[in-house]
């Protein structure tokens, strides 16, 4: 059986440091939502962080909710599944010093050289989501929207929302503090079988150009 | 009389059940890969999976926040009568968007694709997209709505009539492997492949495959039908599972569809579906009554008709 973790949040230094490659997480406490939208306006735009951010949450979700406004002002979350963050790695480094983020959280892991080059020197792990489509069990996981911003010029997918979270996941610890990652040891373990499967298979009439010819590359 | 008012309840309603119930042949298609599976991650992800199919369909709410780029594929029999016209069905395949959007809720994805503008409700400009068909001697119109994601899993290319089947098979590890690292593709999957046509129909026919046809189901040439079978276990074969993992678990389906192409070539596309592969089905009779399934049963005989004339 897998191990299994629940994680109070803001998320100590210790209890980070704890987190094993492989284990099940469950979080609570406020989980944040950004992305290229959200990072484009505050790197790059001018615009500031929302006050108090930092010490309210540091866990940044790669998240787009299924969510709608009600006619009451509030929100209905419906699922919540994460989006593929290798896209938002050029980003990353001057968000997590800006942010003090600790966590990330997201779709299919990054760059195999960001673990060791961005995350690790700044104590930051990678939780990734599961499947990647539990939306509805992350739905459940989410018990209020704490605060949204940039609602009216980025919209729903790309605003910056605050969760208030209990038992949301699950979710896989996919990176420790050595910048080590599940994903990039699971991947390389697959690419041990991808010559054989090509054995025996003639090469096409026509090349294409500009590609890796070696499938072990790593495409992001 | 097929009312206009009866075509938006029906559209609506679709939308709400695609998104939230995860049709029950994939259900049974990715319960016999977890039986295969014997990798402990590659495992505990399709367990997950099916814990949160039955969250959705418990709570009434979406399976995957990304509900994807709906839209609609339409089939109306040559002795259906509605009162709203062609228009005015488009029209009302528009409003359901815009109310399920808001009503289920799904994520309004759709937004243009240089000023990233958006009008919240996933309708724009060729939004959502409506595929027409027709069919002899009926009196009904089905609508299907498909939501799938648009970023990751598919892919096209030409090949050559001398690439022949190993060609076929090379393109489809090579999709097959770069979009599932990491999971991108969100497999295990329905694979659809389209063979033939020119590219533009090439491309819709392996969409078209791999949404509108459930698990287990075989195309009608023997052949083929071998084929299908003979690519899902390669895709299999491959040592990847969900998430890239390493598993066994790739392929829940694979179906082909063809369609006759240009003598030099044979153009081939692979579409994954994803773990939330959501589609629901609307048959309106002529009477306004309106029955749901999740079979499309999109490729009739007529569909894939051979010949100039048509003779049941």
């Amino acid at each position: 059986m897998l191990n299994k973790v629940s994680l109070d949040l803001p998320a100590s230094p210790e209890a980070i440091a704890e987190l094993q490659m492989g284990s099940i997480v469950y979080l609570n406490g406020i989980v944040y939502t950004a992305r290229e939208g959200v990072y484009d306006r505050i790197l790059n735009g001018g615009d500031e962080l929302p006050a108090g951010l930092a010490s309210s949450s540091n866990v940044n979700f790669h998240c787009s909710p299924a969510a709608a406004l009600q006619d009451d002002g509030s929100f209905n979350i419906g699922g919540v599944t994460a989006t593929a963050s290798f896209r938002f790695s050029k980003y990353l480094a001057d968000w997590l010093d800006l942010t003090q983020t600790k966590i990330l959280i997201g779709k299919g892991g990054l760059p195999e050289k960001d673990y060791k080059e961005i995350l690790a020197p700044r104590s930051v792990v990678y939780l990734t989501t599961v499947g990647y489509g539990t939306g509805a069990l992350l739905g459940r996981g989410v018990e209020d929207v704490e605060a949204v911003h940039w609602l009216d010029e980025l919209g729903i997918a790309q605003a910056m929302w605050l969760f208030r979270v209990k038992d949301f996941g699950p979710f896989l610890v996919d990176s420790d503090l050595e910048g080590n990652s599940l994903f990039a040891q699971q991947g390389k373990l697959v690419n041990e079988n991808i010559e054989a499967l090509y054995d025996g298979l003639k090469e096409p009439a026509l090349h294409r150009y500009g590609e890796t010819r070696n499938r072990k590359d790593e495409l992001m | 009389m097929i009312t206009n008012n009866i075509i938006e309840d029906a559209s609506y309603e679709i939308m709400r059940r695609a998104a939230i119930d995860i049709p029950e042949d994939y259900l049974n298609g990715i319960k016999s890969v977890a039986k295969k599976e014997k990798e402990q991650l590659s495992g505990f992800v399709i367990e997950s999976m099916i814990e949160n199919y039955e969250a959705a369909t418990e709570d009434r709410r979406p399976m995957c926040a990304d509900t994807g780029l709906p839209r609609y594929y339409i089939k109306v029999g040559d002795k259906a009568v509605f009162d709203g016209g062609f228009t005015g069905i488009e029209r009302a395949l528009r409003s359901a968007t815009a109310r399920a959007t808001h009503d289920v809720p799904l994520r309004p994805n759709r937004v243009h694709p240089l000023w990233r503008t958006e009008h919240n409700n996933n309708v724009g400009i060729n939004s959502p997209e409506v595929e027409w068909s027709f069919e002899p001697d009926a009196n009904w119109i089905d609508i299907t709505t498909v939501h799938k994601g648009g970023l990751f899993g598919t892919d096209y290319r030409m090949l050559f009539p001398g690439d022949g089947i190993d060609g076929i098979k090379r393109f489809l590890l090579d999709t097959l492997i770069s979009f599932g690292k990491r999971g991108l593709c969100c497999q295990p999957a329905i694979v659809g492949i389209g063979l033939g046509g020119s590219k533009d129909t090439c491309m819709q026919l392996g969409k078209q495959a791999a949404c509108l046809r459930v698990v287990g189901d075989r195309n009608p040439d023997p052949k083929i039908a071998e084929l299908e079978l003979e690519l899902m276990e390669l895709g299999n074969s491959i040592g990847m599972g969900p998430m890239g993992f390493v598993g066994s678990s790739m392929a829940v389906d694979l179906h082909i569809e063809v369609g006759y192409t240009h003598t030099g070539g044979m153009p081939i596309s692979v579409h994954t579906f994803c773990l939330s592969s959501r589609r629901a089905t609307a048959r309106i009779h002529a009477d306004g009554g309106i029955e749901y399934r999740t079979d499309p049963k999109w490729f009739t005989p007529y569909h894939r008709r051979d010949t100039i004339g048509w003779e049941e």
